[in-house]
């Protein structure tokens, strides 16, 4: 009998001589299946595995010892590409790396050629790109957690957190023209400024988030099931956390207090008033109970930034760096040369290396940007949060049972488009 | 610049090359058999605790004179300090470099994916493999500068051996002989596995 196939001996026709259903008879000895270890391959096509990873899991008996990863089912080479891209060009390329908050990766890949180039951005791009990053955390968490809910049996939460997702989503289409591909800054600024609707209904999101919030709280946090299924699973001390490079939710779930918009603040973060949302136990439970906390932490932010939003504009006024408006190009030569020189030679950034992260939903979003002084990078490097995240998986899931082993790796946060690249 | 530069000096004298500074970040460049003691020292010495490895990159320049840069990012949680690390390789030459993984953990996929794009070897490596490109992959090392946009081969040809391939040869040796199944696998993919690099065949010790 083939071992990778799994049969037991318990196969019957269904059915008794008189036609009637046959049942196991309970209180029968089970039989003996052997003491040889099992290998179930999951994914790569399977809800569970939150997109393309395909898991390779040796079983003994129900229990975890192996579970080999495989990736690389939606690689698609963004870095190479990259290096043959104008600076403005690569950000259409990050919307496809963390497709579940791609506003947040626009502002990680401006912020770093801006620190490359030198450039200084206006005080309402500063703040504006805080509200993208904010609006980001919170639909990625919310999808992070209908998703889970759903792995683990809940799903009135799922529909809940993808409504309130579809209002961000409405948000950012206003803003941005798209709701997944937004491509909403650029090398200085930002593509569009946002409409004049848009901050009342920001504002009226804010209002209404937290209820939503609270709902979610009193359906899981105390929910048997849950707990049950989530307390103590997947642990992963602090030391560990540390030595797995771990970030984000699942670095400060294991107790590390460590935010890189408190520790290392860009977008002038370390002048909102926030806490950085800390676990204990570095289990599953602790990672949503971390995720659901930072929703409200961002909803607070976004309130302060827009009670502070200024007036003024949103691209720096240097003509080499940002397209002068089409109605000045098509008018104005020495704004039609700086067009034509932007569009065909691209800004050219100078020698040198910027490595600039962010506190992505997911973690620690780095872009490290290598430059020969032409137009286009030598190297665009993303460091991709939840690719080192999963690496963490094998660790985690060894010694778990199999459906454990769903719930560790729906706690990662992983999306494979990031992952694979 | 970074305290940590002079430390190091003092402690590893010639063993640690050039340093310097773009956009406010210190790059220290460390010779390639002294890298595994400079980063053990670099994470365990109390002044230094750089306890965090941040990223573990290649960079390869269009200037072929250039040599191949491994880069490391270090942090140090407690101070909140960085330092990047590079080592150079002649990438005409050997490209080998010793494992970071006995130092940190996260090391590893990070190591495997720098293997996979730029085919450097990590000496030490628990389980280097390529892990964004299939096993079977020989197209070469796509991130390196010699490598074609498109691929070495046209669309069809891709498509080609895509269809072509036994969509079994995505199991690794290592499963398979967990699964203890190579015995039933069809002739033309045992052939296949058996010219594979980094699988080991459960009969040949």
């Amino acid at each position: 009998m083939s071992k990778r196939t799994v049969e037991l001996e318990l196969a019957t026709p269904g059915v008794d001589a008189r036609g009637e259903p046959l049942r196991v008879p309970l209180g029968v000895a089970e039989p003996d299946l052997g003491t040889e270890h099992m290998l179930i391959n999951i994914g790569p096509q399977h809800p569970a595995t939150h997109g393309v990873l395909r898991l390779v899991v040796e079983l003994d008996g129900e229990t975890v010892v192996r579970v080999i990863p495989h990736l690389g089912y939606l690689h698609s080479g963004f870095e190479k590409l990259g290096e043959y891209r104008h600076y403005n060009q690569i950000i259409p390329l990050t919307d496809r790396t963390d497709y579940l908050s791609p506003m947040a990766n626009n502002v990680g890949f401006a912020l770093a050629a801006e620190k490359l180039m030198g450039i200084t951005i206006t005080p309402r791009c500063t703040v504006l790109r805080v509200i993208a990053c904010e609006m980001s955390r919170i639909i990625s968490h919310m999808v992070w957690l209908g998703t889970t809910s759903i792995d683990l049996g809940a799903f009135t939460p799922f529909l809940w957190a993808f409504q309130e997702r579809e209002r961000i989503y409405n948000l950012q289409e206003m803003w941005t023209g798209a709701r997944l591909t937004t491509s909403v800054t650029r090398v200085g600024g930002m593509m569009a400024d946002v409409p004049d609707d848009f901050v009342a209904g920001l504002r009226h999101f804010t209002r209404t988030f937290p209820k939503t919030l609270s709902e979610i709280d009193r359906v899981l946090t105390r929910n048997a099931v849950w707990v049950g299924r989530t307390q103590g699973v997947g642990v992963l001390t602090a030391a560990e956390a540390i030595n797995h490079s771990l970030s984000g939710p699942m670095l400060r779930a294991s107790g590390v207090a460590y935010d890189v918009r408190k520790d290392k603040p860009y977008l002038d973060y370390e002048t909102y008033d926030f806490d950085v949302v800390v676990g204990e136990h570095g289990d599953v439970y602790d990672r949503y109970l971390v995720r659901l906390e930072e929703c409200s932490q961002a909803n607070r932010i976004l309130q302060q930034a827009l009670d502070r939003l200024p007036d003024g504009p949103v691209n720096i006024a240097d003509p080499r760096v940002i397209l002068p408006p089409k109605s000045r190009a098509m008018n104005d030569m020495e704004a039609m040369i700086y067009h034509f020189k932007q569009v065909m030679e691209g800004v050219k950034a100078p020698v040198g290396e910027a490595y600039v992260g962010i506190e992505n939903p997911k973690g620690e979003l780095g872009t490290y940007l290598v430059s020969d002084g032409t137009a286009k990078p030598v190297r665009w490097r993303i460091r991709p949060p939840s690719f080192i995240n999963l690496s963490a998986l094998p660790r985690m899931a060894a010694g778990h049972l199999l459906s454990d082993l769903i719930a560790i790796n729906a706690s990662v946060d992983i999306v494979m488009g990031e992952v694979d690249r | 610049m970074n305290p940590s530069v002079d430390a190091l000096r003092a402690t590893f004298g010639t063993a640690i090359g050039r340093a310097l500074e773009s956009c406010g970040d210190t790059i220290v460049y460390v010779a390639r058999d002294a890298l595994l003691d400079v980063m053990a020292w670099l994470r365990d010495t109390p002044e230094q605790a750089y306890d965090y490895l941040v990223d573990v990159t290649a960079v390869e320049y269009r200037d072929r004179e250039r040599p191949l840069e491994v880069v490391y990012g270090l942090r140090s949680l407690a101070r909140r300090a960085d330092l990047r690390v590079k080592v150079e390789l002649d990438p005409q030459g050997d490209l080998t470099v010793n494992s970071v993984v006995p130092v940190w953990r996260g090391a590893d996929w990070l190591e495997r994916e720098a293997y996979d794009m730029f085919g450097i070897t990590f000496q030490g490596h628990p389980d280097l493999r390529r892990i964004l490109m299939w096993e079977t992959y020989t197209e070469g090392f796509p991130l390196r500068k010699d490598f074609p946009l498109r691929g070495r081969f046209s669309r069809a040809e891709q498509v080609r051996q895509a269809l072509a391939a036994h969509p079994e040869a995505h199991y690794s040796m290592e499963e398979l002989s967990i699964a203890e199944a190579y015995e039933e696998l069809p002739a033309d993919m045992k052939e296949r596995l058996r010219r594979g690099e980094h699988g080991k065949l459960p009969d040949s010790e």
